[in-house]
């Protein structure tokens, strides 16, 4: 089967209900610039990837299993991926 | 008895880590280069502090990708000891020799001070040299040293009397503020399931030097040394 290249985002965040002090101090930051209404903030990482795959599913399953061995903390961190776009 | 310190690219403490093994312990030591695969038949792994590879990603993800982290895993299922010191402890998380990881500091400060702990137990091949609940003084230098687990593991590692050191106040006190970086429970190091791989985040190779303070991180060396002569 032929191959093609698609580009999938991975979002990756701190594990909810882990304390996260970088979040918390940009909450203290926007607070103090006025946006009140803020009531949570948290800073994770934004990983794009562009794979040889068969198909977009294969794409989406591969970067799946990179997430939970390197990308992605299983201990501290969260990830989403997003769906696979043909580049 | 010989020590083998592991450089990667971006150690920083291998250095005082085999000054520490040869000038105060009088043992022997060599230097491992992350990409060989030998471990030269060294008693002892010691994984430095650092930011090995720039700290990318997350801290000690990438070095345990590194060829010599094979033989350190393959050493440690055999029972030899591990020494993983501040980003060494980052590294032997990420690469499942202990549990739980190494977050940012809870106060978003890189700390470079000298910290309590007290010696939680002094039955490890590493601490056998300290007593019971001694308080020792010893420099942290990590932006990255919170010490996080699920409940389970820490129920195990508490359960285990596999927390060796804890941050503590000068009267031996686990307190909220004499924790450096939010770790739980005040976790200050930690060892294996089979006590073999001792993590610590505070730097005992800092402190052997009466010249540089108490010497009060020698013991430990010491430890090994008396064990593995055995």
């Amino acid at each position: 089967m032929k191959h093609r290249v698609y580009r999938i985002a991975v979002h990756i965040v701190p594990r909810a209900g882990l304390l996260d002090p970088q979040g918390d101090t940009i909450t203290d930051a926007l607070h103090s610039l006025g946006f009140k209404h803020v009531q949570s903030v948290h800073v994770g990482r934004h990983i794009v990837i562009e794979t040889e795959a068969p198909d977009a599913l294969q794409a989406e399953t591969a970067v799946q299993e990179m997430c939970e061995k390197l990308l992605a903390n299983p201990v501290t961190e969260d990830f989403e991926i997003t769906s696979a776009v043909p580049v | 008895m010989k020590f083998g310190i592991v450089t990667f690219p971006g150690s920083n403490c291998d250095y005082d880590a085999y000054r520490a093994v040869v000038d105060q312990l009088r043992a022997e030591a060599t230097y491992l280069w992350h990409k060989t695969e030998d471990l030269e038949g060294v008693d002892v792994v010691v994984l430095p502090g650092g930011f090995s590879y720039g700290d990318y990603l997350r801290a000690g993800a990438i070095a345990r990708f590194s060829p010599i982290m094979r033989q350190v895993v393959e050493h440690a299922r055999r029972g030899g000891p591990v020494l993983a010191i501040c980003n060494g402890f980052q590294i032997a998380c990420e690469a499942g020799l202990l549990p739980g990881a190494l977050v940012r500091n809870a106060g978003m400060r890189f700390v470079s001070d000298a910290v309590h702990l007290r010696v939680e137990n002094a039955g490890t091949l590493f601490t056998s040299g300290y007593e019971q609940g001694a308080v020792l003084r010893i420099p942290i230098a990590h932006g990255e040293g919170r010490y996080v687990a699920d409940s389970t593991t820490i129920g195990r590692l508490e359960d285990d009397d596999r927390i060796v050191f804890r941050y503590c106040d000068p009267a031996g006190a686990v307190t909220g503020d004499a924790n450096p970086n939010g770790s739980m429970r005040g976790i200050a190091g930690i060892v294996s399931d089979e006590g073999n791989v001792l993590g610590m985040m505070p730097h005992p190779e800092r402190a052997v030097d009466p010249l540089l303070g108490p010497p009060d991180g020698l013991p430990l060396f010491e430890s090994l040394l008396a064990r593995m002569a055995v």
